[in-house]
Parts: C-alpha cells; sequence; structure tokens
C-alpha cells in the first residue's frame, strides 16, 4: 500500500493510526467504567483480554477455532473441487455453458443462509448443514471467476501454441491455467471470503456444541458479552490471517512470478 | 479489477440469427429463450420424479406443484407480500445509511490525508469480521428486532462502498485535477466536474457489492433477530412446522428479489451514469 512513500510521511501514517486505536480503546475503556451501560453489556477491554487469554489457555477457544475451521475448509475445497473444473469446462464448451449459466445466475441471488431451514430439515443439525451451506456460498464466485478467466485468454497465445504442436493437454496446463490463473486466484479469494461468512451464520442457526459462530451466540444468551467480543477478535484474527498470508503469498507464488498481474488490487 | 469480476453481467450470449430479417431475429430469440429454459426444465424434472418417488416423505421433498401451490395460496391471502414488503423495507433503510455514511467516509478518507490515516485502521480491523459475527452483539445493545436489524444492514454493507469510493477518489488521474486546477477551477467545482464522476464507477461497483452483501446479511438477520415479518423469518419459522413448501415458495421470492435487484436498480442506474459519461463501456 505505501511502498512508495517516503519513510516520513509513512511513519506519520502509522503514528496517527496508532493514536486513532488508542484513542479509541481509551473512550470505550471510559465508557464501560463509567457504568452508564451494565458491564455485562460493555465489559472492560481488559475482562475482554482476560477471557480470550483464559479460553485460549484451557483449548475452549482453541478447539472452537479447529471446528469452524474444519468445517469451512471442507466446504471451500467441495467448491473448489467443482467450481473450478466446471469454470473451466464452462469456459471450453459452448454446451456446458449453455446449461449452467441460466442456473447459475438463478440461483446465485439467493443468499446462502435462506438454505439453513431447509439444509437443517434435510440433513439435519451438525456438521453437514454447516457445510453444505459454505459448499453453496463459496461455490458460485469460484465458477464465476474461473469461467471469466478462461474466456479471457488471449485467443492469439491458444492459436500460437496450437500451431507450435501444442497438445489439448499442454494447451490446458501451460495456456488456459496460468493465463487464467489471476481470475482464478480472485476467485479463490473471493470464494473463500464467501466462505468465511457463511460459517458463522450458519453456525449461529443450525448450532451443534462447537464452532465460534455457536459460541458467539451462546454467550448472547447467557449476557457473557466478554466471550462474545473475545470470539469475535479470533474471527477477525483467522479472517485476516488467511486474507493476507495465505492468498498474499498464492499470488506472489504464481501470478506476479508468470507476470500475469493486473494493475489494481482488489 | 477484482470487484468488478464478481459482477459481470450475465447476459447470455447474444442473440443467434442476426440475418436482418425480423423473422430470423424472432427465431432466434425464441431458440435463446428455449436454451435459457432448458436447464430449469431439466432440474425440474429431475426433481419432480425425486419427489413423486417417495425416497423422502412429501413433507420435507414436496413436488413442485405443491410450492407452486404454496407460493398462490401465500401471495393470494396477502402474507408473502408483506414478509416481502418488510424485508425490503429494512433493506432500503440499512442500504440508505450505508451509502450516505460509506460515500462519504470513502470519499473523505480518498480526499484527505489525515482523515485516511485516522480511518484505515479501524476499517481495517472491522473489514475482516463477517457482518453476521456481530449480530448477536448488535442484538444484546440495541435489543431484537428492527433498530438492530437495519443497523447491522447498514453498517455491514457500509465497508465495501467505503472501501470503494476511496479507491476510486485515489484513482482519479492526477492531471484532471491539475489541468482541471490550471483552469481555475476552485475546490467545489473541482470535486463536482472531476473527482466525482472520475470515481463513480468505482462507487458504483463499491455500491453494487453493498447491497449485494445487505441482501445476503439481511435475510440470515431477520432469522436471528426475531423480527416479526420478512422472509428470513418466514422461512425460518415454517421450519419449526415442517412447512418445507413454504419455505421453498420462500427462497422462491428472495430469489426474485435479488434478481430484480440485479437488474432493475443497478444496470440501468449504470446506463444512466457511468457508461453515458463514456468512463465505462
Amino acid at each position: 500500500m505505501s511502498a512508495e512513500r517516503p519513510s516520513l510521511r509513512n511513519y506519520q501514517s502509522l503514528r496517527r493510526g496508532a493514536i486513532t486505536l488508542l484513542v479509541l480503546a481509551t473512550a470505550y475503556e471510559a465508557v464501560a467504567r463509567s457504568g452508564c451501560f451494565a458491564p455485562a453489556l460493555m465489559p472492560t477491554l481488559g475482562t475482554v483480554g482476560q477471557t480470550l487469554i483464559d479460553s485460549i489457555l484451557d483449548g475452549t477457544m482453541i478447539v472452537h477455532a479447529g471446528v469452524t475451521l474444519y468445517r469451512v475448509l471442507s466446504g471451500f475445497a467441495l467448491a473448489v473441487a467443482i467450481g473450478l473444473p466446471l469454470g473451466v469446462m464452462m469456459g471450453r464448451f459452448r454446451a456446458v455453458e449453455n446449461f449452467v449459466l441460466p442456473l447459475t445466475s438463478a440461483l446465485m441471488p439467493i443468499p446462502s443462509l435462506a438454505w439453513v431451514p431447509v439444509f437443517i430439515l434435510w440433513f439435519g443439525l451438525g456438521d453437514t448443514v454447516t457445510i453444505l451451506i459454505v459448499f453453496y456460498a463459496a461455490l458460485f464466485p469460484m465458477l464465476l471467476n474461473t469461467w471469466t478467466g478462461v474466456r479471457a485468454v488471449n485467443p492469439i497465445w491458444l492459436r500460437a501454441a496450437g500451431a507450435m504442436g501444442a497438445s489439448e493437454r499442454a494447451l490446458f496446463w501451460k495456456v488456459i491455467i496460468p493465463g487464467s490463473s489471476p481470475f482464478i486466484i480472485t476467485g479463490l479469494r473471493q470464494s473463500f471470503l464467501r466462505a468465511w461468512i457463511a460459517v458463522i451464520g450458519a453456525e449461529m442457526l443450525a448450532a451443534s456444541n462447537w464452532g465460534l459462530g455457536w459460541v458467539i451466540f451462546d454467550a448472547k444468551e447467557f449476557l457473557n458479552t466478554d466471550v462474545m467480543l473475545a470470539s469475535l477478535v479470533v474471527i477477525g484474527f483467522i479472517g485476516f490471517i488467511t486474507e493476507r498470508l495465505v492468498f498474499g503469498s498464492i499470488e506472489r507464488a504464481t501470478i506476479y512470478r508468470w507476470g500475469m498481474a493486473r494493475a489494481a488490487k482488489s | 479489477m477484482a470487484n468488478i469480476v464478481e459482477h459481470h453481467d450475465l447476459g447470455y450470449a447474444p442473440v443467434a440469427g442476426g440475418t436482418g430479417s425480423s423473422a430470423g431475429l424472432w427465431s432466434g430469440r425464441w431458440r435463446n429463450a428455449l436454451r435459457n429454459a432448458f436447464p430449469f426444465i431439466v432440474v425440474g424434472a429431475m426433481w419432480e420424479t425425486v419427489a413423486h418417488l417417495g425416497l423422502f416423505p412429501p413433507r420435507l421433498f414436496p413436488p413442485l406443484e405443491a410450492v407452486a401451490a404454496a407460493l398462490m395460496r401465500l401471495t393470494l391471502n396477502g402474507v408473502l407480500p408483506h414478509h416481502a414488503f418488510d424485508t425490503l423495507l429494512r433493506l432500503t433503510a440499512g442500504f440508505t445509511l450505508a451509502t450516505l455514511a460509506g460515500i462519504t467516509i470513502g470519499i473523505l478518507m480518498g480526499r484527505s490525508r489525515r482523515a485516511e490515516d485516522i480511518l484505515l485502521p479501524v476499517i481495517s480491523i472491522g473489514a475482516p469480521i463477517p457482518g453476521l459475527a456481530y449480530t448477536p452483539l448488535f442484538l444484546l445493545w440495541f435489543g431484537l428486532g428492527n433498530v438492530s436489524t437495519v443497523l447491522l444492514v447498514g453498517f455491514v454493507s457500509a465497508f465495501p462502498i467505503i472501501y470503494n469510493s476511496w479507491t476510486g477518489v485515489k484513482a482519479v488521474k492526477d492531471i484532471w485535477v491539475r489541468s482541471a486546477q490550471a483552469m481555475g477551477a476552485d475546490d467545489r467545482r473541482l470535486f463536482r466536474h472531476v473527482i466525482l464522476p472520475g470515481a463513480l464507477p468505482y462507487i458504483l461497483t463499491g455500491l453494487r457489492l453493498g447491497l449485494a452483501q445487505a441482501w445476503r446479511i439481511l435475510v440470515g438477520v431477520e432469522m436471528l433477530a426475531a423480527v416479526p415479518w420478512g422472509l428470513g423469518w418466514l422461512i425460518f419459522g415454517a421450519r419449526e412446522f415442517l412447512n418445507t413448501d413454504v419455505m421453498l415458495a420462500g427462497i422462491a421470492v428472495i430469489a426474485m428479489i435479488g434478481l430484480a435487484l440485479e437488474k432493475l436498480v443497478f444496470q440501468p442506474l449504470e446506463q444512466f451514469t457511468v457508461v453515458r459519461w463514456g468512463m465505462m463501456t
């Protein structure tokens, strides 16, 4: 974001950012301690921190996070395993495109969470519902981005490779996949983002006994606002890590290396 | 770029034919309609077969005619329109809130370095947390019902609007700003005639993403916030009584509204502004 700015201004931005956060935290703390609101509804930052550390140390938060990650990754993997090949086929074969596209445009505007009650009836409470909801949420961005990517591959590259005698298979691996990689990676990113949103919502609605979404919702019943805020921190942390570290490094390892990067970054 | 990809419109392959004669055009149009309908016919037939084979109890897996009957019945007795109307009202209220706050904050961040430095950390902390995760917090703070729902929808859909407006203002070419200034434009005219049109494609993308986000969240929030009317609540409540046909009818209405939002609200808006000003083709 700030690679080309002089370091002095960079330092200033950093300082201002830090001051903002500090001021906000102080303001929150002051309101929380002033007793305007019940402490059960607005715990001090110290309490939230304490709850967070305690729950990590006794392992419950780690299990919750683990269960949520298992669900989100299963659903996401399923969506990629189906969305990616289907998207490529849509880009390559007109018949597949004609069949899948109308269905996609009808199903896509339905928020994944609308299916939760139906899926609960069909599959019972538990992991299956959550994983399927995640799958539904993550499928469409994957599918559409892959499709767009394959269609955006420059036809000259295809013809050039064909003229040089590339087989269908070589064409696929050496031209189509690298050529559509910026779109595919954008698709992976958007899919994961959707999956992450969906898993929290699905866990709140179709809760079993574990999962970060379930903890937050369950904590509401007992007015454990500190637990809620602590779980929010964990959720934000995981979201941030996957977005920045995982997808950032995938992008560096593939698109930039292949010289496919586009100007604007999402 | 990445933001736009999500929403490239699903315009189908151009009408075949193109012979110029009106008969050719008509048959092409028919063929096109048929081609779009074909997948639905196949899926519908599969659904019917499974439903009538009795593999699952009909209460859980109703045939399509039962769903259609439920849809008709609920529409005629006014229940479904009431639910849909309340949902749309909440969507409008929340999204209006998000638009006002989002564009203001985004433009402020794009124009003033100080505002950017102050707001960016707050936004980068808030953004990676899925909106629904805030639901219980909002419910505790603002109580069950409409206030929480609208505030939450506004809060969640503000993020993409802020982000895109900010990017848009920063993406306005420096040379346009400088040439306008050299020609003596004051701040106000600079804003109205250069920065706003220049940033508009991004802002519209932001609005579009924000609306999509608001729509996705709203249905979930309605299930959690125990609002008396609303499509999310209709679906969630129908589960208690195993009314799968009502649930599927509700989902069908949700799909129609979602599709209408995209086709009737955003595509015309884009036509009128961005395309007409030649900012985007």
